[in-house]
């Protein structure tokens, strides 16, 4: 087994132990998205309307939730020091990370998405839609907040920390999941060209951010 | 038995093939800042292949500091590290194992499993691993969870991975902490094959650690005496 895989297959099975985090996403998930018709009234139309945009919120802080134990665990308990002792550039190895993150975290609430969007009374023809705008959206979350966690971790500082750096930049991924997602739901706008720029963000993301969190470490040596 | 004397046989056949290379280790007039204060300057030593070199001095003095510094993870504010003799496109850490103060050990998974992750993670046949595990005495304990594991099982099973995977240098800080007598032998039996294979090993240490002829270097002597 190559040493990437191994990263990502421990990390894996990591998040899926209890206390791993994993579930804690989903069920964090489950719970924002069932508080909302108790918050906004049993209003149906309104619900479908801002349904995509309340399963995108969710989806953003759920996957968030975790997010700031992805490096500071390693850091911790010494791995991180292992991790950076090899031939294998650090960026490779929190890429692998990220990855790990968003299968264990993310993937789960794509999934799990169609089944909320019942309770939004979304159509049903809308499910899927917005079940792969999460798909192709939420990995530019998870890399963003790659960037954050690295940064929380060189500056020594926590969890809240992450949250305020890394939900500002979540904002154009919010702007055109959600456009794509509505863009099925009530149209005019096509759905072709914002879910093409939410893949292309996660596309650019998944390059930059390895970079970035990798130099934030290194800088943070001391 | 077979199998592990198999691994052992391979393991001194690579060790051997290091030999050739006279590997060296230098350090010149080295200097490490940390949180803006000067922790020590002016450390100088050289350690060759089959040497051991015992890092002394009081508590704060920058031992630690020292072997993070060795090991890539701190940067040099002064001085030079130099290498040669191994592979030439790989830094001092890389070709080093650094055993620390944390283990480095994730408590949800097995005592194998943690092994087997640092294994793969560092290119290492799998094979070394139940090897590995007999050599520091946990073979016993290869499926508990690592949550369960005491300190001094805990720091067997980072010891471990300098068996598990071969690598010329070795950077021990406190290598003989929490362990007990039998475990205390058994690491210093370990060192010495890793020295007689042709290693280096620099260990932080307050007391002696079983190797016969290891230099020592003491660092921040000066500034003790001038206190």
């Amino acid at each position: 087994m190559s040493a990437l895989a191994a990263l990502y297959w421990r990390d894996l099975r990591l998040a899926v132990r209890a206390g791993g985090g994993a579930a804690i996403a989903a069920l964090f998930f489950l719970i924002v998205v069932a508080l909302v018709p108790f918050a906004v009234g049993p209003d149906l139309a309104l619900l479908s309307r801002i349904g995509p945009a309340i399963l995108w919120l969710g989806a953003l802080l759920a996957s968030l939730l975790t997010l700031d134990r992805l490096i500071a665990v390693d850091a911790e308990d010494g791995s991180l020091d292992l991790l950076m002792m090899t031939p294998m550039p650090l960026e490779a190895a929190l890429a692998a990370k990220a990855l790990a993150h968003w299968t264990s975290t993310c993937l789960p609430l794509v999934i799990l998405s169609p089944v909320l969007a019942l309770l939004l009374n979304v159509e049903f023809s809308a499910m899927p839609a917005i079940a792969l705008t999460l798909a192709a959206g939420t990995p530019a979350l998870t890399f963003i907040g790659l960037i954050g966690a690295a940064l929380s971790v060189a500056l020594r500082r926590g969890g809240v920390l992450l949250a305020v750096l890394v939900l500002p930049f979540t904002i154009p991924v919010l702007i055109f999941g959600v456009a794509a997602a509505n863009a099925v739901i009530v149209g005019p706008a096509p759905f072709g060209p914002p879910f093409t720029i939410l893949c292309a963000l996660s596309l650019a993301s998944a390059v930059i951010a390895p970079v970035a969190a990798a130099a934030a470490i290194r800088h943070g040596l001391e | 038995m077979v199998h592990t004397g198999g691994a052992m046989r391979r393991r001194m056949d690579h060790m051997r093939g290091w030999r050739a290379q006279l590997m060296r280790l230098t350090s010149d007039n080295l200097a490490c800042r940390r949180g803006g204060r000067m922790v020590f300057t002016g450390v100088s030593f050289a350690v060759a292949a089959g040497e051991a070199l015992l890092v002394t001095g009081r508590n704060g003095a920058g031992k630690s500091t020292l072997l993070r510094l060795l090991a890539g993870l701190l940067p040099v504010a002064a001085g030079r590290v130099g290498w040669d003799g191994g592979a030439p496109d790989q830094s001092v850490g890389e070709q080093a194992h650094y055993v620390g103060h944390l283990d480095a050990l994730k408590p949800g998974l097995s005592v194998r499993d943690n092994l087997a992750f640092w294994t793969a993670w560092n290119g290492a046949q799998a094979e070394g691993i139940d090897a590995a595990l007999a050599a520091l005495a946990l073979d016993g304990l290869a499926d508990l969870p690592a949550a369960y594991l005491s300190a001094g099982q805990r720091r067997r099973l980072a010891l471990a991975r300098l068996v598990a995977v071969h690598r010329p240098i070795w950077l021990l800080d406190e290598p003989t902490a929490a362990l007990d007598v039998t475990a205390q032998a058994a690491l210093a039996q370990l060192m010495r094959d890793h020295l007689a294979g042709g290693g280096l090993i620099i260990a932080a240490t307050h007391g002696p650690i079983g190797i016969d002829g290891a230099r020592e270097l003491r660092i921040g002597a000066t500034i003790g005496a001038a206190a």
